[in-house]
């Protein structure tokens, strides 16, 4: 696009095109006008009008006034850590997973499907099509304390190594931290699948016969060529599911129990039921700080910055 | 690659036989079995959607199957408030995709089009609502209408998803400008077309598949979006937030019929889509 300037002409053109004016110059802002004042206002504005909430103290009785008071962060840190903690916790442990699990899907589409390849990809982005509460809600029928799922581990007593280890308790997968893990991996794996196969389909799979010319095994091989190559998936695939599976509360609604509120739990429970906007401000700023912390850490140390 | 070593001599061909060949076998049927198994763990969910639409349930809840029936899908509406919600999900699906898809095919252009002071900042301000939380964008949006006394309604969920869909729309076509030669529209320009003409009778039609797939992405994400709504809804009740409501008093097999029904008519377009496309092609 910045090349318009510098096409040879065509031939052939009497006239020259019309020059650009000095309208030009204005008309990209005009064109961004709508859509940037409807991000500034609506996007911009209140996030500016949250962190001004945050620092409010008050009541809905007499009024909020704004004081500084940065002991609302010290108050809900101080009630909500737990909740806090949690979602960090649950979030990377779902990232972690998807990882585990899209990689060999993404693998295998991109690599062994042949002609099944354009339906596996339709495949993989089917189950956004239905509700995301109702797929959660149908984790709840799959892992009941009666269903098959539970009664099989239940017999080949993995349930009583994730009991000891705190995953799960009384024997049970519903209402444990396992099955919020479990839900939260699942709701965000194609956020995860599709950015590694996108990385995974342009590599050339001579390299890797190249490899193996040069006396690689194939695990040396994945390692050494593969999984470098594909990082970059693997990166934007960590962003797509680790922040929202950080602020969701759905699946810990739906598959937990209160022992399993995340953070997003008491934002909810903030705003809508004990109605105390200042702490709930302070409970949201928080969560959005600490995400953007931990994303520049990350994409910093992973050493990819263009990704904006 | 056979050819190659065939011709030169000193191919260790004989020196690599079975053992990499059977590592490789194995490594290669190792990933189909856990691609073929992280495809049923993402599958297990869907299947039981569909299976339990056709259950009768003896109690409220529709946890476990007692009898097949074709209850449920004849008398979708026979819950409650069920087919209200899902008529305002559609509507306001309809008209923040409206909204979304207008405001960020332009911006789109102009910012792939486009040289300007600001484009990093703005390719920023598109790219950042994206990467924030949905609890905290839902959040900062009711206290910002609470704040300017906007009634919580229609309104404020309308808004509220056409500023969401509108970076993704925006990313979307953006996707599909890079991909188009810009002497299309130059041509164009030396045939005297002006901007406007010239947009609209090269740029627009050659960008419409992904207009189009932006629009239907984004009313997905809409008529879906429950955690943004819940902030911004008022009394006001889509389908995601009348499941919501109704999880903890009953789980009719209705829900299951429109999770169904949601499914098959995505998979019935994506498929025409795809039709269209593949005849467009040729």
């Amino acid at each position: 696009m910045t090349a318009i300037a510098h096409v040879p002409p065509t031939g052939g053109t009497a006239t020259p095109p019309p020059e650009p004016g000095r309208s030009n110059k204005l008309t990209p802002y005009f064109l961004l006008l709508p859509a940037g004042l409807a991000l500034l206002v609506f996007f911009v504005l209140p996030i500016l009008t949250l962190i001004n909430t945050s620092l409010q103290s008050g009541g809905l009785e007499e009024g909020y006034t704004f004081t500084w008071s940065f002991s609302n962060y010290w108050d809900v840190w101080v009630d909500y850590w737990p909740q806090f903690l949690r979602s960090f916790v649950y979030a990377g442990s779902a990232t972690v997973l998807a990882i585990l699990i899209a990689y060999p899907i993404a693998y295998m589409i991109a690599f062994k499907a042949g002609q099944w390849r354009s339906i596996l990809l339709v495949l993989i982005i089917a189950p956004f099509f239905t509700s995301f509460l109702i797929r959660t809600l149908a984790w709840t029928t799959i892992l009941s304390d009666t269903g098959p799922v539970t009664s099989f581990f239940r017999s080949i007593h993995v349930l009583a190594l994730t009991d000891w280890i705190g995953l799960t308790s009384d024997s049970r997968i519903l209402a444990t931290p396992l099955a919020v893990i479990l839900g939260l991996t699942y709701n965000f794996l194609p956020f995860m699948t599709l950015p590694l196969y996108a990385s995974l389909e342009k590599q050339d799979p001579g390299l890797l016969q190249a490899a193996g010319d040069l006396y690689a095994s194939s695990w040396q091989g994945f390692w050494k060529i593969t999984w470098p190559l594909s990082l970059p998936g693997v990166i934007s695939g960590t962003l797509l599911t680790f922040i929202p599976a950080a602020g969701d509360y759905v699946n810990a609604t739906f598959l937990g129990s209160m022992r399993e509120s995340m953070t997003g739990n008491a934002i909810d429970a903030l705003f809508l039921r004990i109605r105390d906007y200042s702490h709930a401000a302070a409970l949201s700023v928080s969560l959005m700080a600490a995400i953007v912390v931990l994303v520049i850490y990350y994409v910093r140390r992973s050493g990819t910055e263009d990704l904006v | 690659m056979t050819a190659v070593k065939e011709s030169d001599p000193y191919a260790p061909t004989e020196f690599r036989p079975k053992k990499v060949g059977f590592g490789r076998w194995v490594r290669e049927h190792l990933v189909t079995f856990f691609g073929i198994l992280g495809l049923l763990y993402l599958f297990a969910p869907i299947f039981v959607v569909i299976v339990f639409s056709f259950n009768k349930p003896k109690g409220l809840f529709n946890y476990t199957f007692t009898e097949f029936s074709f209850d449920a899908w004849t008398g979708v509406c026979d819950v409650p408030g069920m087919c209200d919600s899902l008529w305002l999900s559609i509507r306001i699906a309809f008209f923040s995709t409206l909204a979304a898809t207008i405001l960020g095919t332009i911006a789109a252009f102009a910012l792939v089009r486009h040289k300007f002071r600001g484009r990093g900042f703005a390719n920023i301000l598109i790219f950042v609502p994206m990467a924030t939380p949905e609890v905290v964008v839902g959040s900062s949006l009711l206290v910002l209408f609470v704040n300017m006394g906007v009634p919580l309604g229609q309104l404020t969920i309308w808004i509220a998803h056409t500023m969401f869909c509108l970076s993704f729309v925006i990313v979307t076509v953006k996707a599909r400008l890079v991909g188009l030669d810009p002497r299309l529209e130059q041509a164009a320009q030396d045939l005297y077309a002006n901007r406007v003409q010239t947009f609209f009778r090269i740029t627009f039609p050659l960008i419409m598949p992904g207009v189009v797939a932006a629009a239907m992405l984004s009313f997905s994400l809409s008529f879906d979006d429950f955690i943004i709504t819940n902030f911004n809804s008022g009394s006001e009740v889509t389908f995601p937030m009348f499941v919501w409501g109704t999880s903890k008093k009953a789980l009719p097999p209705q829900i299951n019929v429109i999770g169904t029904a949601m499914l098959l008519i995505a998979l019935f377009v994506v498929i025409v889509g795809r039709a269209i496309g593949k005849r467009r092609a040729r």
